[in-house]
């Protein structure tokens, strides 16, 4: 059977501009941040990014590789307003697709079934509506006769994920409470990548939980990536919580440019290893 | 217990009302007095109330607001919970930057949406809640800014607009509550436009017109909100919320 496993630039080199792609995780948590990392210091842009957005919309929207932005918010949980997705959006960086959090994930069911659309009736009354003109409703062919919103699939180019453990075939692994919507996301792109805290073999995927986490199936997966510490400093529970000292470190940078120049110098310039003996070194200092 | 309730005390009790007869049901409360008031619902009179722990899991039992829960009585992720949201089994207190006189809110953006002023979370699941489970609002300051004649983006979709896109957005539409610092809000007049229902002690009729951004209903009798019994206090200030966090989300009046 086939090795997947790559370098996170291995992964960002199938990458191309222009292309539409997913990223898994919830607002900040489990993002696949070591990958997007490497993203930034790639030529790749003119992105259309689908997400539950976090850290990982606000630091592509700030280095200014997004597009379109398909999207129900952008947060940092602890820290309600994604500063960079704000003054992005407040410059006008990048075309929003605003869409209600339910029609994010009928857009990506849609997609994983094959099906042009999904109907909702979510929207329905709300500026969702207006916003995106090209939003259209659908009729109950029953008795009914409801009219819904139909969400259309959001088939993705690539999908970008971080789970907990993986094997090489790209059999990947949730351990914390919620999947959010990762297998969705693999499933609904053309090609999907997985980096993980841990590479285990096959034979050990069951000796720390059950079958019903198993989340994402090889078969929708093209790459995966070792990655430990990879959501820094998004959470990945059971392994890592949220660092959350880093996380304010990020968002009072991102609030002023001069601020987060000097933090990407210190922080993005270089490669994971470098990035994560930088975090070390910026918690060494904080103690 | 002899002391009387903080104004932020009362504002639990208001949002706990909003849970009264809810039944078996998802009480999904955001924010912090909100939270304190889910609970108190459910340790007295709505006590078939389900909570979660804010993240994934349903929780058994009620710990204090900021404690973690000991049991853990179902599994609730985000995919699941907005399936939820769709049955309507599930009453949620939501936050609102902007509100209008018809109960549309605004958690997106300040200002001209294509370019805005001031951008905030995004419409986050406001729409899908609104059409599908009873909504409720809390808004700890009461001010002109929230209460607005016109909200720049409707996210939460009010009574007016809810019956211009018609039967499939009315069908499971409900706005039950607004709770306030000053007082709680209703639907419940003819036309369902926001009426005041009740003012919390210490506040007048004037102080709440003069907050509000819109021309507001006010029935000749507004009643006081309930106070807090002895017990419902205790269990605010002794078992919910021992640290007092209520009081830094609204300060002592």
């Amino acid at each position: 059977m086939r090795d997947k496993t790559m370098t996170p630039e291995q992964v960002v080199g199938r990458l191309r501009s222009g292309m539409t792609i997913g990223i898994g995780g919830w607002g900040s948590r489990r993002k696949p941040m070591a990958l997007v990392r490497v993203l930034l210091r790639s030529d790749v842009t003119d992105l259309t990014v689908v997400s539950y957005g976090g850290p990982d919309v606000g630091l592509l929207a700030a280095a200014g590789k997004v597009r379109k932005l398909v999207a129900a918010f952008a947060t940092l949980d602890s820290i309600p307003l994604e500063p960079h997705f704000t003054a992005a959006r407040q410059r006008g960086a990048f075309e929003l697709v605003e869409l209600d959090e339910a029609m994010v994930m009928w857009g990506l069911t849609a997609a994983v079934h094959r099906l042009p659309f999904m109907p909702i009736r979510a929207g329905l009354g709300s500026d969702v509506m207006r916003v995106n003109s090209q939003l259209r409703t659908v009729t109950s062919p029953y008795d009914d006769g409801e009219e819904l919103a139909a969400v259309p699939a959001l088939r993705l180019d690539a999908a970008l994920v971080h789970l907990n453990r993986a094997d090489v075939h790209g059999n990947g692994q949730y351990l914390g409470p919620d999947p959010y919507f990762d297998d969705l996301f693999c499933e609904a792109a053309d090609a999907a990548y997985v980096s993980c805290e841990r590479i285990v073999d096959t034979a050990d995927l069951l000796k720390e939980a059950g079958p019903q986490t198993l989340l994402v199936r090889r078969a929708f997966v093209d790459g995966v990536v070792e990655a430990p510490n990879g959501a820094h400093f998004t959470s990945c529970a059971p392994d890592h919580d949220r660092d959350e000292a880093f996380q304010r470190a990020y968002a009072r940078a991102a609030r002023d440019p001069e601020a987060w120049r000097a933090f990407a110098d210190r922080f993005l310039s270089g490669d994971e290893d470098a990035y994560q003996a930088a975090v070390a070194a910026f918690h060494k200092e904080e103690a | 217990m002899t002391t009387k309730a903080t104004r932020a005390e009362t504002c639990v009790l208001a949002c706990a009302e909003a849970w009264r007869g809810a039944g078996e049901i998802l009480a999904s409360p955001m924010g912090t007095i909100p939270a304190i008031g889910a609970r108190l619902a459910k340790l007295t009179f709505s006590p078939e109330l389900l909570l979660t722990d804010g993240e994934a899991l349903l929780i058994g039992d009620v710990p204090a607001v900021g404690a973690e829960a000991e049991v853990v009585e179902g599994w609730l992720p985000y995919r699941r919970h907005l399936a939820l949201v769709a049955t309507g089994r599930r009453h949620v207190m939501m936050g609102a930057s902007q509100l209008d006189r018809h109960g549309n809110q605004n958690i997106s953006c300040i200002g001209d949406w294509a370019r805005p002023t001031r951008q905030l979370l995004g419409v986050r699941g406001a729409p899908v809640n609104t059409l599908n489970n009873p909504t409720s609002y809390w808004v700890p300051r009461h001010s002109r800014r929230v209460f607005v004649e016109r909200v720049d983006m409707v996210c939460g979709v009010g009574y007016d607009r809810a019956a211009a896109a018609g039967p499939s957005a009315t069908r499971y539409h409900r706005l039950a509550h607004v709770v306030t610092d000053l007082g709680v809000l209703d639907f419940e007049t003819p036309d369902r436009t926001m009426r005041l229902r009740s003012l919390h002690p210490g506040v007048t009729v004037e102080q709440v017109v003069e907050a509000t951004g819109f021309e507001l209903a006010v029935p000749d009798e507004v009643p006081y909100t309930r106070a807090p019994t002895d017990e419902e206090l205790r269990l605010i200030r002794e078992v919910i919320d021992p640290r007092g966090m209520r009081e830094h989300e609204v300060p002592p009046a």
